[in-house]
């Protein structure tokens, strides 16, 4: 299809030439493609969308301006969505169109590279949460965390009750996608008590009962606090025959204790910490958990066997737990995933390797307790809150409105997350770090 | 055409694990940073240089199929080829803003997502699209709970979806997972609605009826009017799967054929990666009575500029944010690209391409007229085994064994971005693997980086870390 300047007006991903469409026309025998589509008439769309089709550089130059009305600020945010430098080896090799513009690994035959990478990538998890079954990926935090609540009542079909408690400080994001995946499986939610920022595991205690059948706990939580009495939450959770689900992210999970050893039964949380850069809040959902949970883990496992030459290959397996096997008694909905995001995050961590790792993981604590303490410093305002530790970020209490802070500093090229009236949360990775100065200065004159 | 996919090898192995080529562990001695009974004791993890990464993950693509290489025609997959200029538009730093930033700071970022919401809508006839749905299967999570939210919101207490039994698993989990009982619906001879079964499975209970059309055989539901009547009479509401959509571009609208609520799949019809199994998002449009009820939040546009806002009575989240972002950018790159000439050229070629392919090939293709996809039957050889064979002639094969309405169904979408001769060289292999003998095809691949792999023992003795195999070899 050519218009009048000889420019060509149809897809310009559709490859056919004139003298091929009239042969392939004549082998179908119509006379034009649109003799094939058998769309009753009462139902024909003949009206226009008004989109003009554009060329590529126009395009290009045209969503550039769009963009560039994001004011540019130096984010100070995280809440579950964090940003750490991304070296350019993960950009560079995740955007080769093998890896990028392949399926799902339906025949593993022709895409062993591929599935070898999602193995390695469930075998990082397996290291840092001492778990032995990872799957290759959840959409998000917010959806694994829902799908461990799913699990945990599939295992206790016959308890009296279908509860899962969550904490008080929890992103809201999870809390809504909870309730929406708990809807339909008559589950319902319960919400523990939080004292200077941490679980208050006495009142926990009096909350966890033969009803429950998940108690969901967070490390860092959203507010950045790391939790002190895991396993004292997880004993909780099993003395009353309820799984302990541990929240974190991969790279809190470098240093902080092992979950397997606090008692996690499953540790969901966000992995895109790790490759993947500010985004918008996408993600990619940690779900790890025990070998005898095994049939009832959601979505993707790639595991290890043999092809006919003997030789060691890898394989989507278990999908029997699946929706295009199992339909409506499936483990789980999910069909595509973050697969690609999990690649990204496994050669991020490959990247790093135990000993940087490890010291990104120091440096979310170190770094978030010298800039509260330079905070803190300045008249009116109290950092961090909580007499607690911090992972990457923490609560500041502002004498004046916390609002007005953040829009005064977004002035000055901050951003910086308004919690409450006299609240904020700020957030410090290696990937703002080096703007942690300019903050403070900023923060001294707006106060 | 010859192929041979790269091998790398040694010994019973293929490139070795990470965790083969180092493994290092680092105790994890805090002092100073945390008490020790914070931290953990150790932590094992390969410690390799670039060089030694870049060349690992360079192999690892080596021994991985794509689109880039060749034809992908997994039937209602849609795998087309996602222009590269997309990747670069999503990589623009002033797009990575964090969902935390007031409206006003990120106005870029609003108007696009309220410009892919307009899109959108006015591609599926719809009035309101939200974005949030990470996935298609999430987005048929979330339309399914909106339907809910409907018929509560009006007192009314309904336990069913019906389904056709030839639609995709996610419609049967979607609706399981949302609480209702799945009504399944048998196809009448020709391969669409049995409207006698229909008619008997519609009741008061029935919350909503969820279909594809083209439906998975590729054929137009020509009944959809009186499905949707049948349905909206029984106070039911008509659930439109996008997965098909890329059949029907400026030609026909779910809204227009009487659906109240569809998802789409960008990853299939607006051409954004499929990146190995994600990360797709799936979009839900609604008609203009359910639009109170979407996930929270939503775009608008107003004196002042883009704002988000929570629908009036929104069913809440369905992802911890908004969604997948850089999946979004890409896919509203692609309509703004090729504007509405350039949708319409696509489903007619995809059309195209279906029927020329199916013209060229040896098996029989049972039910048509289809439209972008069909489902050729490889009758008496096992469409498994013939899959595996046409692996070997350098080509992806087709969906197997689905729907089960065709016996060793071979469910085949080339999409639009094929050419005649790649369309020539998928029949050849098509063709070649069918008449092959029954010993080629049981041994086949033999072209791969693996040869075929056993899969019963992957499920039976499941392997799934780099530690689990350490226990046995």
């Amino acid at each position: 299809m050519t218009a009048g300047n000889g420019r060509r007006v149809g897809s310009p991903y559709a490859p056919h030439t004139d003298a091929d469409e009239e042969a392939m026309l004549d082998a179908v025998g119509v006379d034009s493609a649109e003799d094939l589509f058998d769309i009753p008439d009462e139902v024909r769309f003949d009206g226009e969308f008004g989109v003009d089709s554009a060329d590529e550089q126009e395009l290009r130059n045209a969503m550039a301006d769009l963009f560039s009305r994001n004011e540019e600020l130096t984010e100070f945010l995280g809440r579950g969505h964090h940003a750490h430098y991304v070296p350019a080896l993960v950009d560079d090799l995740s955007r080769r169109s093998e890896f990028l513009t392949s399926y799902t690994q339906y025949q593993p035959e022709i895409a062993q590279g591929f599935l070898q990478v999602l193995f390695e990538y469930q075998s990082m998890l397996v290291e840092l949460t001492g778990l032995p079954v990872a799957n290759c990926s959840m959409y998000d935090a917010a959806t694994a965390l829902a799908e461990a609540a799913l699990l945990a009542n599939r295992l206790r079909r016959g308890a009296s009750g279908h509860r899962v408690l969550v904490p008080e400080h929890l992103h809201e994001g999870r809390l809504g996608v909870l309730e929406n995946y708990l809807d339909g499986a008559a589950m319902e939610i319960g919400e523990y008590p939080m004292t200077d920022g941490a679980v208050d595991v006495d009142a926990l205690a009096d909350l966890v009962d033969d009803e429950t059948v998940m108690v969901y706990a967070e490390t860092p939580t959203v507010r950045g606090v790391i939790e002190e009495r895991l396993a004292d939450i997880g004993d909780l959770a099993h003395d009353n025959d309820a799984l302990f689900c541990l929240g974190s992210d991969l790279v809190a999970l470098a240093l902080l204790e092992e979950p397997a050893s606090v008692g996690a039964d499953v540790v969901v949380g966000e992995a895109g910490a790790l490759g993947l850069g500010t985004a918008y809040g996408m993600g990619l959902g940690i779900f790890a958990t025990r070998e005898e949970y095994l049939r009832q883990v959601p979505g993707r496992l790639v595991g290890v066997s043999e092809d006919s030459a003997d030789m060691r290959a890898f394989t989507l397996t278990l999908q029997t737990r699946e929706q295009h096997i199992r339909k409506e008694r499936a483990t789980s909905n999910i069909c595509t995933n973050q697969a690609w995001v999990a690649l990204r995050t496994a050669m991020h961590m490959a990247w790093l390797g135990p000993d940087r790792l490890v010291d990104l993981a120091e440096r979310a604590v170190t770094d978030a307790r010298d800039l509260a303490a330079r905070l803190d410093e300045l008249s009116g305002v109290k950092a961090p809150l909580y007499d607690r530790h911090h992972f990457r970020e923490f609560v500041v209490r502002t004498d004046q409105p916390a609002p007005a802070i953040t829009n005064d500093l977004a002035g000055r090229g901050f951003a910086v997350h308004a919690l409450t009236d006299h609240h904020l949360q700020v957030c410090i990775t290696d990937a703002n770090a080096d703007a942690a100065d300019g903050l403070v200065a900023a923060f001294e004159e707006v106060i | 055409m010859n192929f041979d996919q790269a091998r790398f090898s040694r010994d019973d192995e293929y490139e070795p694990l990470l965790s083969e080529k180092d493994s290092t562990t680092v105790e994890v001695d805090s002092e100073g940073v945390l008490p020790d009974d914070l931290t953990r004791d150790e932590l094992t993890l390969p410690a390799l240089s670039e060089p030694q990464l870049a060349r690992h993950y360079t192999r690892l693509s080596q021994m991985n199929y794509s689109v880039e290489l060749g034809p992908y025609p997994l039937g209602s997959c849609t795998m087309k080829y996602n222009p590269s200029f997309t990747e670069d538009v999503a990589a623009d730093p002033n797009a990575g803003v964090h969902p935390d930033r007031s409206d006003r700071t990120i106005q870029g970022t609003l108007g696009l997502l309220h410009g892919l919401q307009e899109y959108l809508a006015d591609i599926g006839g719809m009035d309101a699209v939200t974005l949030q749905p990470p996935a298609g299967a999430a987005g048929e999570f979330t339309g399914i709970l909106v339907a809910k939210a409907y018929h509560e919101s009006r007192g009314d207490d309904r336990s069913e979806i019906i389904i056709p039994s030839s639609a995709h698993g996610t419609n049967f989990a979607s609706a399981a997972m949302a609480g209702y009982d799945v009504v399944e619906l048998p196809s009448d001879d020709d391969g669409r609605v049995d409207m006698e079964a229909l008619d008997a499975a519609v009741s008061e209970e029935t919350a909503a009826l969820m279909l594809t059309n083209p439906n998975t055989l590729g054929l137009f539901e020509r009944d959809i009017v009186d499905i949707a009547e049948l349905v909206h009479d029984a106070g039911g509401l008509l659930y439109y799967d996008g997965a098909n959509l890329n059949a029907l571009l400026g030609r026909a609208r779910p809204g227009d054929m009487g659906f109240d609520i569809m998802h789409y799949n960008v990853h299939k019809t607006f051409a954004t990666p499929h990146g190995g199994g994600g990360p797709g998002a799936g979009p839900v449009g609604v008609v203009d009575e359910l639009a109170e009820f979407l996930p929270s939040p939503m775009v608008r546009e107003t004196a002042a500029g883009y704002e988000q806002y929570e629908p009036e009575s929104s069913i809440g989240k369905v992802h911890g944010f908004a969604g997948n972002w850089l999946v979004l950018v890409k896919a509203y790159a692609y309509i703004a690209r090729l504007g509405d000439a350039g949708l319409a050229d696509a489903s007619a070629k995809a059309v195209l391409n279906a029927n020329y392919l199916a013209s060229q090939i040896d098996l029989e293709v049972p039910y048509g007229p289809f439209h972008h996809e069909f489902a050729a039957t490889s009758g008496e050889r096992d469409a498994a085994d013939v899959a595996k064979r046409m692996l070997d002639y350098g080509v992806h094969p087709p969906t197997t064994k689905w729907p089960e309405l065709v016996s060793q169904a071979m469910l085949t979408e080339p999409t639009e971005v094929e050419d005649k001769a790649s369309l020539d060289d998928l029949a050849h292999a098509f063709n070649a693997a069918y008449a092959d003998s029954d010993e080629a095809l049981e041994t086949a691949p033999s072209k791969t980086s693996a040869r075929r792999i056993d899969q019963v023992s992957a499920a039976r003795n499941p392997r799934l870390s780099w530690r689990a195999l350490g226990d046995d070899e």
